[in-house]
């Protein structure tokens, strides 16, 4: 399993190497066209992974579910079509290629690469801003062709559980599923008896192989799941609040009951941070090696794993925190409070990013998805809401539950999972982009203790549940994301592969201050900055330099530039401007006019008093 | 024309002529020629010498109308041009010649390239890239024509192969002919040029003209068919006369003798034979017979015998054309045209009436009916438009009527609860509120109500947004509702114009939290709700607690929200002084008027982003340290932000692009090869290819510094 292949751009044949070596050295940059003319097939170029969620979805009319991955199966993308130019060649046999050229992009494809906005309209532009404006363009179209064209790469396709003619995929249990997948996939389904060490929480892993969990007397233990091989037991000896991987899973954190401790693999405690106490939920920020701590005092601490610092500790003023989860889109916390809001937290900023009231009652979980569209809350008012994070922060459904789901949890793909005491609910959208409707439940399972930690496996269609009864990993086919990213979260990798991966990562470590609501916003230009400076400068020269130059009359001959003839000119000009101005206003002003004009009508009358 | 005719029939024959001569006067061998020409040439000089001894500085033009076998470089003389030859000006042309733009031009493109990669690939440069290029390529690879080297094609080079040394001599010997032959022709018709006599030049055309006739005769009778050709020649020349303005009295020189005419007999006649002349060239030749010059006349006589009107009708009939045919009776139907609703009776009368005279009055009747007709369905359209939305609001209206009915129940508790300004507000609103009762049609008007300036917080904003609550709940469809519609058909995008119309209508809190979602029916319930208690009670429980909780929560935090709005505002100034200029003291205030005139009010900041969004509070401070990694100047050709924004659209990271697409993104500016020499960029590098006769191309390409000299040589020449 681990030997297997990835579809990444290691697997270019040397054989081609050889070839092109003999060739006059061409650059890597230049058009695929000349290259694969070569003979060559590409190395498939990596897979976009920002992207990746975008993919439409091709459920297919299965009645079991379909594995999101055959591990196992070295698989080879399909070699590409050669590209050629545009007049059919003639090979040494005389066949002709009936598809010349490259193989033609579909236009929705490769609009969701896009990334400039056309429909904004620019002001008026120079002709030499214009032609930069063009190059970025183009430039951009042909990123968004490319990656368009690796999406052929990303071969494999999320299966769904399908009723047969309008039976209830809800009332599919467990051991039938098991029973209908192969062998490996049923091995993912386990259950682990731990009713000694009380309700459990767990985490797996970013790659999606290990599994931590802790129980709420003490008991700790890592193990990698899929081969069931234990990595570390241990009691901490100390109530066990949360657990959580860091960047890998030769490190993880657990919010124990005074102070935060941090251990590795093998059950080492490493660190133990008094700085955080009483911690009762833990958030890890990958891309930028934040470790978010909610705690009991009421404080979000957010410590930088990879220096070891403390970077912000921000008091709620909300009371106790424990709920809390991260949106994985722009890195922001979500909390959630006993007086029925949800607060948006920045380490950048005091003051909440946005306070969104949810429910009457307090708020018990928060989830969001994946892209950061959706949030779905539960409250004590026993709803479940589906929240659009997209600027408005309304809410999409809501549906009351029988209880109150007290845990929940979002897979990659969009599914969500709610926990009711001992009942777990999953529930799937349609689509990729759309919320998950609350209306019939995708599966519902019971366990034999109350939930009490909740969580989707990366890349393995896995939900792992902790409950008091123990561990139980349930198969939620279509959960996960089928295709991974080799070189950003590889379940296959080696020792090596990783420590290289974690040199990467922490090159590229994002700062903790760029959080924000829009990561967008990071790429336009701070206006107000800009205008400040402007206008310094032009306190500082006295004048406007980009002011437009007042109107000079030229000089002219044969006695026809007297001052006279010149204020004439310049009056001209000026009465000009005014006229295109005056002009100007009077066209906005009937709009200006219709508007005004309606309230009139409505004011209401001095009989209006007497109305009862 | 004659003239020109003439002229260029005689300057044929002279060319003969000369050429017939030549072999007598000049015998061009090459052996017999060297002694010679060498006596020539110092008699030559002999004789300048001589002509340039009476005083004026005689300068003749040096030309070389033979080719010299050799050229030396020492025997550039600067002979003719009158000046001193330096060393600057033979290198001026390699230096600063103005052909090097082209070149300029090709490097600036060599520069403006996103990567340049060095050493230059002069095939890179060199290949065809549009299709049209390929294309030309393609048809000079199939002749064999040379591609990159402009010299000689395969055949010319086989053939140059071919030739003999006999063959060779011979060849340049006609060649050395021919180029005598032509400076001797030239020579001649400069000495002709310069004879002023005019008698000899009247006499010259008149010669020339004579002859051209004679010419011409001769050649009818010989070559009929040639003399045609000759006749068409002449006719147009003709044509070109009278597209001219030649000899019609425009020229300079016809005015200055039009204003001599008056007392000059010359001028007057000189002038009179232009105009003879002109009507001469533009007169039309009179090849054709009499007969069909007579059928003409008669059908232009018959024409102007018909009557105008009669022609007028004609055209109608043919093609009317509306804008030249507002005859006087179609006045009274244009009055009944703007009738609208009459529109369809005139067309029937107007059938009724003669065909002949209606018909375009008809079409124009026709046109303007269907803009009206046109404009009538705009209207229409309008108005249903305007009714659809109503209806909605009303279907809206019965949906949410329940909803309503708890939901004001609910705003009166609020009322109650603050008793400051409480039964203004119960007044106003109850004012409202039956009004839309009673007449839901209103219902249109109701946006434009809400609308209405607000009133400057007399009124706690608390209660606004309650009552704003109440007023909205009619037309503002609970989104939770909204959601759910979406979801039973998931055909519908989210994100519609519909939203899109509500945006700036104020969602109301109340409703999004009060509203009662469908229960899910799940299949297993959880045990331990289903062992403690049965359905009913729970049922019963929950709504009690629905009903009690919740409502201390939304006022909290609309209490929390307003304090945040009244944060983020821009404070006023107060720069009054108590006490300056009036009585001052403890419990003095300063006075109203004081106040006012002091108070510099805090201009208005943009909207906030929730200004209609109850249930959310967002932070307006500004993310300092994020800005920190902002842009804050904009580079050079931009003058815009959103200019520049467009450009940093695109990640460039590997994170989000592929491999390929990463590298392209990211190739540095420029690219040497290593362990190859960069050599300084010669024009053939950037795609300039000057050919082999490259001086040439320069003097060609090089107008200004020719025109220069050249000015010089022609006013010695006008001199001469």
């Amino acid at each position: 399993m681990e030997t297997a292949s990835k579809p990444g751009r290691d697997v270019q044949p040397k054989k081609a190497r050889l070839q092109t070596k003999k060739k006059k050295p061409r650059r890597y940059w230049e058009k695929e066209a000349t290259l694969t003319a070569a003979g060559a097939s590409p190395g498939p170029p990596r897979n976009k992974k920002r992207n990746r969620e975008l993919r439409p979805q091709r459920p297919k009319n299965i009645n079991l579910p379909k594995k999101s991955r055959i591990p196992g199966k070295p698989q080879f993308p399909k070699k590409p079509r050669e590209q050629r130019n545009l007049e059919p060649q003639r090979n040494l046999s005389g066949a002709q290629d009936p598809f010349p050229g490259p193989a033609p992009i579909p236009e929705e494809v490769a609009r969701k690469f896009r990334r400039i906005d056309k429909s904004k309209k620019l002001p008026h532009s120079k002709s030499k801003t214009r032609s930069r404006l063009e190059v970025a363009e183009a430039e951009e179209e042909e990123i968004s062709i490319k990656a368009a064209r690796s999406e052929l790469l990303l071969a494999e396709e999320p299966g769904f559980l399908e009723g047969e003619d309008g039976e209830d995929t809800a009332k599919i249990c467990q051991a039938e599923i098991v029973e209908a997948v192969d062998i490996a996939s049923a091995a993912k389904h386990f259950d682990l008896n731990l009713r000694q060490f009380g309700p459990y929480r767990l985490n797996y892993s970013p790659v999606g192989r290990h599994l931590a969990f802790g129980g709420h007397r003490g008991h700790v233990a890592t193990l990698d799941w899929v081969t069931k091989r234990l990595m570390c037991e241990i009691n901490v000896m100390e109530a066990v609040r949360d657990i959580r991987f860091l960047h890998s899973e030769a490190l993880f954190a657990v919010a124990q009951n005074r102070w935060l401790h941090i251990y590795d693999n093998q059950g080492i405690e490493l660190h133990c941070i008094r700085r955080c106490d009483r911690v009762t939920r833990l958030e890890f920020l990958p891309f930028h090696f934040l470790l978010a701590t909610a705690s009991e005092t009421g404080f979000l601490t957010y410590l930088d794993v990879s220096v070891g610092k403390i970077v912000a500790a921000l008091n709620a003023r909300a009371g106790r925190l424990d709920v809390m989860t991260k949106n994985p889109y722009n890195a922001v916390i979500h909390l959630g409070h006993s007086n029925g809001t949800v607060s948006l937290w920045s380490p950048a900023m005091k003051e909440p990013l946005a306070k969104i009231l949810c429910h009457r009652g307090g708020v018990r979980a928060v989830a969001v998805d994946s892209t950061g569209t959706y949030m779905a809350t539960s409250g004590l008012d026993h709803q479940l809401k589906i929240f659009d994070l997209r600027g408005m922060f309304q809410p999409l459904s809501a549906r009351t539950l029988p209880q109150g789901a007290g845990h929940l949890a979002f897979s990659q793909r969009g599914l969500l999972a709610a926990g009711m005491s001992d009942v777990v609910n999953i529930w799937m959208g349609q689509g990729m982009a759309s919320p998950p409707s609350l209306e019939q439940p995708y599966l519902t399972h019971r366990l034999s203790g109350h939930v009490h930690g909740l969580h989707f496996c990366p890349f393995e269609d896995v939900l792992g549940l902790g409950h008091s009864g123990g561990i139980t990993s349930m198969l939620v086919p279509g959960a996960a994301e089928p295709n991974f990213d080799g070189l950003e979260n590889n379940p296959y990798r080696s020792q090596k592969q990783r420590q290289e991966w974690e040199v990467k990562a922490l090159l590229e470590k994002v700062p903790a201050e760029l959080i924000c609501l829009d990561p967008r916003a990071l790429a336009e230009v701070d206006v107000i900055s800009l205008e400040q400076e402007k206008k310094e400068r032009i306190e500082r020269l006295g004048y406007d330099p980009e002011a437009k130059a007042p109107f000079q009359p030229k000089p002219k001959q044969k006695g026809r530039s007297s001052t006279a003839s010149l204020v004439k000119r310049r009056r001209k000009v000026m009465d000009k401007e005014h006229r295109d101005k005056v002009r100007q206003s009077l066209e906005q002003q009937p709009q200006k006019q219709e508007k005004k004009a309606k309230p009139l009508k409505a004011r209401p009358s001095a009989l209006d008093r007497f109305v009862r | 024309m004659s003239t020109v005719r003439a002229a260029e029939s005689l300057l044929a024959l002279s060319r003969q002529e000369e050429l017939e001569d030549l072999p007598k006067d000049y015998p061009l061998s090459p052996s017999e020629d060297e002694g010679d020409i060498d006596g020539e040439r110092k008699h030559q000089k002999l004789l300048e010498a001589i002509s340039s001894l009476d005083g004026k500085n005689r300068w003749k033009l040096a030309e070389r109308s033979e080719a010299s076998l050799k050229v030396s470089e020492f025997n550039v003389t600067s002979e003719g041009s009158g000046e001193k030859l330096v060393l600057s000006d033979l290198l001026g042309p390699v230096k600063t010649s103005s052909s090097l733009a082209a070149v300029k031009k090709q490097l600036n493109r060599v520069r403006s390239k996103k990567t340049l990669e060095l050493p230059l690939n002069n095939e890179e440069v060199e290949r065809a890239r549009t299709p049209l290029e390929h294309e030309v390529f393609n048809i000079l690879h199939k002749n064999k024509q040379p591609v990159t080297d402009p010299l000689l094609t395969p055949v010319e080079k086989a053939s140059l192969k071919a030739m003999s040394l006999e063959e060779a001599k011979m060849r340049r010997a006609e060649l050395q002919r021919a180029r005598a032959l032509q400076s001797y022709y030239e020579a001649r018709a400069r000495r002709e040029k310069k004879i002023k006599s005019k008698k000899y030049h009247k006499v010259l055309k008149k010669e020339k003209a004579k002859k051209a006739l004679k010419d011409f005769e001769k050649l009818q009778k010989v070559n009929p068919t040639a003399a045609l050709e000759e006749l068409e020649k002449i006719e147009k020349a003709r044509m070109m006369e009278r597209m001219s303005l030649k000899h019609q009295n425009s020229g300079k020189w016809a005015k200055a003798k039009a204003i001599m005419a008056k007392y000059d007999l010359e001028a007057r006649q000189a002038m009179q034979e232009q105009l003879a002349r002109n009507k001469e060239l533009t007169q039309k030749l009179q090849a054709a017979s009499d007969s069909e010059e007579e059928k003409g006349s008669v059908e232009e006589e018959g024409e102007l015998l018909v009557p105008d009107t009669v022609n007028e009708i004609q055209r109608d009939a043919d093609g009317p054309n509306p804008w030249m045919l507002r005859n006087p009776f179609s006045g009274p139907k244009e009055a009944k045209v703007q009738d609208a609703e009459q529109l369809l009776e005139p067309v029937a009368h107007e059938a009724s009436e003669s065909k002949e005279e209606e018909r375009p009055g008809a079409k124009e009747d026709i046109l303007l009916n269907t803009f009206e007709e046109r404009r009538a369905l705009r209207k229409k359209s309008g108005l249903s438009q305007d009714a659809e939305p109503l209806r909605k609001q009303e279907s809206e209206d019965s949906s949410s009527q329940e909803v309503l009915s708890e939901l004001r129940a609910l705003s009166q508790k609020l009322n109650k609860a603050n008793q400051q300004s409480g039964k203004q507000n119960m007044t106003s609103l109850r004012t409202v509120l039956p009004v839309q009762r009673e007449e839901p049609t209103e219902a249109e008007e109701e946006p434009l109500l809400m609308q209405r300036p607000e009133r400057a917080h007399t009124m706690e904003e608390l209660e606004e947004l309650g009552k704003e609550g109440c007023f909205q709940n009619k037309e503002v469809p609970r989104p939770v509702v909204e959601g759910q519609q979406l979801e039973r058909n998931p055909h519908n995008l989210p994100g519609a114009p519909k939203e899109k119309k509500r945006k700036e209508q104020m969602i109301d809190l109340q409703n999004l939290l009060t509203t009662k979602s469908p229960s899910v029916k799940s299949l297993a319930v959880p045990t331990t709700v289903e062992e403690l208690e049965d359905e009913e009670e729970r049922h019963q429980k929950q709504m009690i607690k629905e009903a009690f909780a919740g409502d201390d929560v939304i006022r909290d935090f609309l209490k929390e929200k307003r304090e945040a709005v009244e944060a983020s505002k821009p404070k006023d100034v107060d720069l009054t002084l108590p006490g300056w200029g009036e009585w001052g003291g403890v419990g003095l205030k300063p006075s109203a008027k004081k106040r006012r005139r002091f108070l510099i009010k805090a201009p208005e900041g943009p909207p906030r982003k929730d200004k209609n969004l109850p249930n959310v509070i967002i932070n307006e401070k500004r993310n300092v340290h994020a800005a920190a990694h902002q842009v804050r100047v904009l580079p050079y050709p931009f003058t815009h932000h959103q200019q520049f924004e467009r450009t940093i659209q695109t990640p460039i990271g590997s994170t989000w692009n592929t491999q390929r697409a990463f590298q392209k993104l990211t190739t540095p500016r420029v690219v040497t090869k290593p362990g190859h020499i960069i050599k300084p960029i010669k024009a053939e590098d950037v795609g300039y290819r000057s050919s082999s006769r490259s001086d040439l191309s320069v003097v060609q390409r090089n107008p200004k510094q020719l025109s220069t000299r050249h000015k010089k040589q022609l006013k010695k020449n006008s001199v001469n």
